[in-house]
């Protein structure tokens, strides 16, 4: 079981379906079970029961997850396996101490693989959609995966199965969700 | 949330109009005409046509003219998100985008240039699921335009009904078109949907087909009781 957590600003918002449902849809065809969870509804909770946490991403003017990063230290304290998607990511860097900088990204944009790793295929580079108004800066400690001219769109911590990933894998790159699924999520615990 | 939705007629952009009434405030529908038919952005059989669903639906419409060229349609597009976020107030704009990165990324810019919020509710759904959802919750849509084979001439004003669905899944699997018909195999026209409070009764149309394209122009509709 997969828990995806909304982050856009309201549950069952228009953003659920763009941002959520996709990823959802990946899982699905993948074999893995999920459940959805907006980020006020407690997720933490939710992911005691679970084998991963994907946070998902949310509309470019929806930003508002970044007013109460105090709210996501569960996401710090848990030992499962977070995918962070975009704004997810933009989460995962400010718990490990990196920053969230303005860095707007849109459409389909080249990305070169930096580093080996079991959720990135072994190819130089790859073509990805792209779609968001702010990039992060590298924690302390983590690993530059893949990367734009414009910023780090994957980056790991050098420990943890903790990932986050800047560009938008349900357009052309779902092998995102389904080798973080593969490596890290099965099989049940 | 006021929002505008981008309207082109069809029934990707009416579906997410209706998922938007449900959620949010739609202040009103935005069409752009394109004058050429081969516009990269506007879908154009019957697009004059948006200006019945927006009386049915009891929506004011912005509306707006362009050439059809590559690039300046773009333009023409944020003039009239500029002008529906002057007379309505909107502070977003949803869009029937399922699969095209060329579309929906062009108007994201748009967007964001505005500092507007943008939405695809239907983005990368389940293409089967939906028209089965657009079928089963009462959407009177219409295939307003062929152009891609296996499409023959009877498929003009056709009614997309459960046997029309079987028939494009057949096709979807045997030669590749996309089954809502975003990768622009085939156009359609909503006659009615849930939250309109008239529906289109087509009173006159006319075709034209050759070599698997074909257009069902409607030359004179009118509003009835539903």
């Amino acid at each position: 079981m997969i828990v995806l957590v909304d982050l856009s600003y309201r549950e069952g918002s228009l953003a659920r379906e763009e941002f959520v449902l996709p990823i959802a849809a990946i899982l699905n065809a993948e074999g893995s079970e999920y459940r959805i969870v907006h980020h006020t509804r407690s997720p933490g909770e939710a992911a005691r029961e679970c084998d991963g946490i994907i946070l998902c991403g949310t509309p470019v003017m929806d930003n508002g997850f970044l007013e109460t990063p105090q709210s996501f230290s569960w996401i710090a304290e848990t030992d499962l396996p977070v995918l962070g998607i975009c704004a997810g990511m933009e989460i995962l860097a400010l718990l490990a101490g990196g920053r969230v900088v303005s860095g707007p990204e849109i459409g389909m944009t080249e990305v070169r693989v930096t580093a080996g790793d079991p959720v990135v295929p072994a190819i130089r580079s790859f073509e990805a959609y792209e779609l968001h108004e702010n990039a992060c800066t590298l924690p302390p400690g983590f690993v530059t995966l893949a990367e734009s001219d414009r910023c780090i769109q994957m980056f790991r911590d050098p420990v943890r199965p903790v990932y986050g990933v800047m560009f938008h894998p349900e357009v052309r790159n779902e092998w995102v969700v389904g080798r973080f699924v593969s490596a890290f999520c099965r099989p049940s615990r | 949330m006021r929002l505008g939705v981008l309207c082109s007629g069809g029934k990707d952009s009416i579906y997410s109009c209706g998922m938007a009434m449900e959620r949010e405030d739609v202040a009103c529908l935005i069409t752009v005409h394109a004058e050429n038919e081969e516009s990269y952005l506007f879908h154009t059989p019957n697009i004059g046509l948006v200006r019945l669903q927006a009386e049915a639906a009891a929506l004011p419409l912005v509306e707006t003219v362009s050439a059809g060229n590559k690039e300046e349609e773009l333009a023409d597009l944020g003039r009239a998100l500029d002008i529906a976020r002057d007379r309505h107030g909107i502070a977003g704009v949803v869009t029937g985008a399922i699969l095209s990165v060329y579309q929906a990324s062009r108007i994201q810019r748009l967007c964001r240039d505005r500092s507007l919020w943008c939405f695809n509710p239907l983005w990368h759904t389940g293409q089967e699921a939906y028209l089965r959802a657009l079928i089963g919750n009462g959407y009177d849509v219409l295939v307003s335009g062929v152009f891609s084979a296996p499409f023959d001439e009877s498929w003009l004003g056709r009614r997309i009904d459960a046997r029309a669905l079987e028939l494009l899944i057949h096709y979807a699997e045997k030669y590749r078109i996309t089954l809502t018909g975003e990768g622009g195999e085939y156009e359609t026209f909503v006659r009615d949907a849930p939250f309109f409070r008239k529906r289109i009764e087509v009173v006159r149309a006319e075709t034209a087909y050759r070599n698997y394209r074909g257009i069902y122009r409607i030359t004179d509709a009118r509003l009835v009781d539903k």
